[in-house]
């Protein structure tokens, strides 16, 4: 019964996408959508549960066993990142129909909820899989679905955006390809524990090195890390409002999965001579990425392409968290990638409302949308403050843990530059709280107050409580992580095969 | 564990009065009945608290951990039961004020005046019961936030650029350097719980502390101390009532006691005299008092005019605790109390004319003592105690800082705070005398009597006598103040 379980956030919109293109009402199509991703999202509730406490959960496709057949192996990172994934997903859908009929045609509708759909299921394949080439499929499911959801933005501009997208990406998912193919060539197999294991015999082959940066610099295409973050902006800032939120919440963070799943479990990155170079290159690349980010973002004049480009920076914290190499380190990493998108996805999805009621996110549309639209600007300021890393917020723990495992490895400046980040991040929130409350639109001097659809309200409000909630009640993500990271890196191969992971979640880490 | 209900009280009256407020935002007499109704409460609360604080049971709360093995505390120490009851009831006292002062000058969105002015005392109350530095950087930060509505309150490009500096200089000293300087402290010593004698073990590496003491010293951007003092005069911008509550007592009387904090149960008394970076921030301090003093004297704006003294007494106060000798601890924990009055009744003094007299600058204020003979009178004494000379309570903090610089051999810096002194006399004491005595180049202009409403009135009475009353009767204050860890003299 229970490895089931593991099949079934990956099932449901699967199987749910095609079903969904059957419904003729877009309205039986959002319900049906967002129905699908609420159970994908109690499924990997019950997953972590699980997994938590029993360890690691199998299941083999068609009976096949392991190495032979296809696997999926949830471990604790496998269900973190499922329940994160499926959680705002879930959100962002149930919120999304005010804000899709505003921006889709209708006849578009129900194609736009089976595109989401697949989306989900690629993201949830790739959380869930253990085979490599699998993974690779649920990439491009995944992509595919998401050209197709950023080209249908309102701005015609936006079939550029996803064109951009389009070609990056699938340079990406190629290179991948070739790193996979690599690998199966040397090794015989595609399954991920199987590889962990058969690898390090391999010694220090340059093809593995081959195969490994391959791997790398596809997924980084993905994860958009600097400097091959070209596509973001454009495609995040010209999708439709909904999209937005439910990518940037969700898709880089697969990326990083998939990123820290190649680099500890399958390559050892800790224990292999690359360690050393790379750790230089994802540090040095996670701190121009968060002050290049973070500027641009500075001085952007629309407040979504701003958020783009802080999404750019806060991938760059990530990565330096991956470089850090140590457990603490990817611990902030993970971390980091849960409050993250908890901070995006009410950002963007509070964008997504002020959209419907003004027409844009240029900062000028915004003048004294503070007294318009009162709750919606307070969970912008709540998710922004959380960004900022205030304490009571969750970006707080995030930049704790950050900091603190950049000083066990005394890197002093580096622990100085993370904190530095923080403080452009205050500087573009607070262009946006002046703009709010202390401009006056001369265009509508006292419109009444007029504020986002409930649906839409509930949704945005939600992700922004959880900003203060997940900053006072750690134990999900912090306990998580922990667990998730010594399974990574403690034991190297034991986060894979079965080794029990740390106590949680409820105490925290010991 | 015990009593936490007090505690819990006294930090969500403030959210309770912000939700009272919206309610009756139509209504100002009932909005304004609420308000004062909180503060008196709040007083109330902090009583009880003292009484518990006396009888030997101080209430204490400790929350679930937030990070491993660190989580929210709450717990009511002398230092922090003090600073808790000056914001308390000079919150009182500056309500009564405010509701003079913004109806005199017919200010605009005081529904959000009044709300952001409670939560900032309930971020105060947290600052003050912190039982840790977690617990006291969360409140302090949010502070820092909570404070700036108010201070941008007028909304033009100056209160604008005003609140830019100020958040940019209180966040970014507290991110750059408090934030790491408290993670460190966390990573070294494993506890940032505030712990009579420090919580640093005696094999802490000498350079570690001595980095640590500058990093706090400089984190805590809200005591002050040159070069991170710009905030404070940028602040001004704000109206009078925020200038004297927050500006005066609430924000950077935040600040020092967060040094004093730090000092007393972070390092240690021990500990802290032979960091090797102490006497170069002494040094410092004794700096920053001297030069802002003279910074102070050559402004003409009566408020920026205060703000520099402001900053000069801070630096009095950060002094007292780096001397890191018992009666530099009485003396800084007595002038957070001491100065906190006089400076909000100059404040209150400052709105006064400017409600009444519609005057700003210093140079106008000339034979202005026939016209406000009791806003003058009340700058008067009040100018004396921040001072120091009798008969005022500032007399009594000065003594014992003095005392310090003494103990500590220092006698530069006793040289320092005689010179300060003399120029405190000659750019705030001159002010109320030129108004009474104009002198004789130009006729004093002839004005019948005309004060302030008798709110403002009402409160410049209380916090003058208060001076007056802390001359005669500094005892119930010594008391408190000699229970920190360390204090005597």
């Amino acid at each position: 019964m229970l490895s089931q379980l593991a099949l079934l956030p990956v099932l449901l919109p699967l199987i749910g996408a095609p079903a969904c293109a059957v419904l003729r009402r877009p309205t039986a199509a959002w319900a049906f959508a967002s129905t699908v991703a609420v159970l994908a999202f109690v499924a990997a509730a019950a997953l972590l549960q699980a997994t938590a406490r029993q360890g690691v959960i199998h299941y083999a496709f068609g009976g096949w066993a392991a190495p032979w057949g296809i696997e999926y192996r949830i471990d604790l990172l496998n269900a973190f990142v499922l329940l994160l994934v499926s959680g705002i997903a879930a959100v962002v859908l149930v919120a999304s129909r005010a804000s899709v009929w505003h921006d889709i045609a209708e006849n578009r509708r129900t194609l736009f909820y089976v595109a989401c759909l697949l989306c989900l299921a690629g993201w949830l394949g790739i959380a869930a899989t253990g085979d490599a080439f699998n993974l690779f499929v649920f990439l491009e499911i995944s992509s595919l679905a998401t050209y197709a959801l950023v080209a249908c933005g309102r701005d015609r501009q936006a079939l550029v955006a996803a064109f951009n997208y389009l070609v990056m990406g699938t340079i990406g998912a190629t290179f991948i390809l070739i790193g996979i193919g690599f690998i199966y060539m040397l090794t015989g197999t595609l399954n991920m524990a199987d590889l962990a294991q058969r690898l390090p015999g391999l010694g220090e082959s340059r093809t593995v090195f081959a195969a490994y940066a391959f791997i790398v610099v596809g997924v980084c295409l993905k994860l958009a890390l600097f400097p091959l973050h070209l596509w973001l902006p454009g495609a995040y800032t010209q999708a439709p409002a909904i999209v937005t939120a439910y990518v940037a919440a969700t898709a880089t963070k697969v990326a990083l999965y998939v990123l820290i799943r190649f680099s500890f479990s399958v390559f050892h990155l800790e224990s292999s001579r690359l360690a050393l170079s790379l750790e230089a290159v994802f540090i040095s690349l996670g701190v121009v990425a968060v002050f290049a980010g973070s500027l641009v973002a500075v001085f952007a004049s629309n407040l979504k392409r701003a958020l783009a480009w802080s999404s750019i920076a806060q991938i760059g914290y990530m990565a330096v968290g991956v470089g850090i190499g140590t457990v603490a380190g990817v611990q902030a990493s993970l971390i980091h990638l849960f409050n993250h998108a908890l901070m995006k996805g009410a950002l963007f999805l509070a964008l997504a409302a002020i959209a419907m009621r003004v027409g844009g996110n240029e900062l000028q549309a915004l003048r004294g949308i503070g007294r318009r639209m009162p709750l919606t600007s307070a969970a912008i300021v709540v998710a922004g403050i959380s960004l900022i890393g205030v304490p009571g917020t969750a970006g707080f723990i995030s930049k704790w843990y950050l900091v603190t495992a950049a000083l066990a490895r005394e890197q002093w400046l580096l622990a100085l530059l993370i904190v530095a980040g923080s403080l452009l991040t205050a500087v573009y929130i607070w262009r946006f709280v002046e703009t709010a409350w202390l401009d006056q639109n001369p265009a509508q001097p006292a419109t009444p107050p007029q504020e986002a659809p409930p649906l839409l309200l509930a949704g945005t409000l939600l992700l922004a409580l959880a900003n203060i909630y997940f900053g006072l009640d750690t134990r999900l993500p912090v306990g998580t992580a922990a667990g998730a990271a010594a399974g990574l890196l403690g034991d190297s191969a034991a986060g894979l095969l079965g080794h029990p992971p740390a106590p949680l979640p409820g105490a925290g880490a010991p | 564990m015990n009593g936490a209900g007090l505690l819990f009280a006294s930090l969500l009256l403030g959210p309770a009065t912000v939700a009272g407020i919206v309610l009756l935002r139509h209504h100002p007499n009932l909005r304004e009945g609420l308000t004062l109704a909180a503060g008196t409460a709040l007083l109330a609360i902090n009583l009880r608290i003292l009484s518990a604080l006396n009888a030997g049971t101080p209430p204490s709360w400790q929350s679930a951990d937030l990070l491993p093995g660190l989580g929210l505390e709450l717990a009511v120490e002398p230092l922090g039961m003090l600073f808790a009851l000056i914001a308390s009831s000079l919150w009182l006292v500056t309500t009564v004020y405010a509701i003079g002062y913004l109806r005199g000058h017919g200010e605009t969105h005081q529904s959000r005046f009044y709300s952001f002015f409670a939560l900032s005392i309930t971020c105060v109350m947290g600052i003050a019961f912190a039982g840790n530095l977690l617990t006291l950087f969360l409140f302090y930060e949010l502070l820092s936030l909570a404070t700036w509505p108010l201070v941008v309150h007028a909304g033009t490009d100056r209160a604008r650029h005003g609140g830019r500096v100020y958040l940019g200089v209180l966040l970014g000293t507290s991110i750059l350097f408090f934030l790491p300087a408290i993670i460190l402290t966390w990573a070294t010593a494993e506890s940032l719980t505030f712990t009579p004698g420090g919580v640093f073990g005696p094999s802490t590496p000498p350079a570690l502390l001595a980095a640590l003491l500058v990093l706090f010293v400089f984190g805590v951007g809200k005591a002050a101390m040159m070069p991170f003092h710009r905030w404070l005069p940028a602040a001004m911008v704000a109206p009078t009532p925020v200038s004297a509550l927050l500006h005066a007592v609430a924000v950077v009387k935040a600040g020092v006691f967060t040094l004093v904090k730090i000092g007393v149960y972070i390092f240690g008394l021990d500990q802290l005299s032979g960091v090797a970076s102490r006497e170069l921030l002494l040094y410092l301090a004794g700096f920053s008092l001297l030069a802002a003093s003279i910074v102070a004297m050559r402004q003409d704006n009566l408020k920026a005019r205060l703000a520099y003294s402001t900053v000069s007494q801070l630096a009095y106060i950060s002094l007292g605790i780096l001397l890191a000798v018992p009666s530099g601890i009485t003396g800084s924990g007595l002038h957070i109390a001491m100065h906190a009055f006089g400076k909000i009744t100059l404040f209150f003094c400052a709105g006064a004319i400017m409600v009444a007299a519609h005057k700003t600058q210093v140079s106008e204020l000339r034979g202005l003592g026939r016209q406000m003979p009791f806003t003058m009178g009340a700058f008067l004494l009040a100018s004396l105690s921040i001072a120091g000379l009798p008969p005022t309570g500032g007399t009594w903090s000065k003594w014992y800082l003095l005392l310090g610089t003494l103990d500590a051999g220092a006698l530069l810096l006793a040289g320092a705070l005689i010179v300060s002194t003399l120029l405190n006399l000659v750019y705030l004491t001159l002010i109320p005398v030129r108004a009474f005595w104009p002198g004789g180049a130009e006729p004093a202009p002839a004005g019948k009597l005309q004060e302030a409403p008798l709110a403002c009135c009402i409160a410049i009475g209380v916090t003058t006598a208060a001076c007056l009353a802390l001359f005669l009767f500094p005892q119930p204050l010594y008391a408190l103040v000699s229970r920190i860890p360390g204090a005597g003299g």
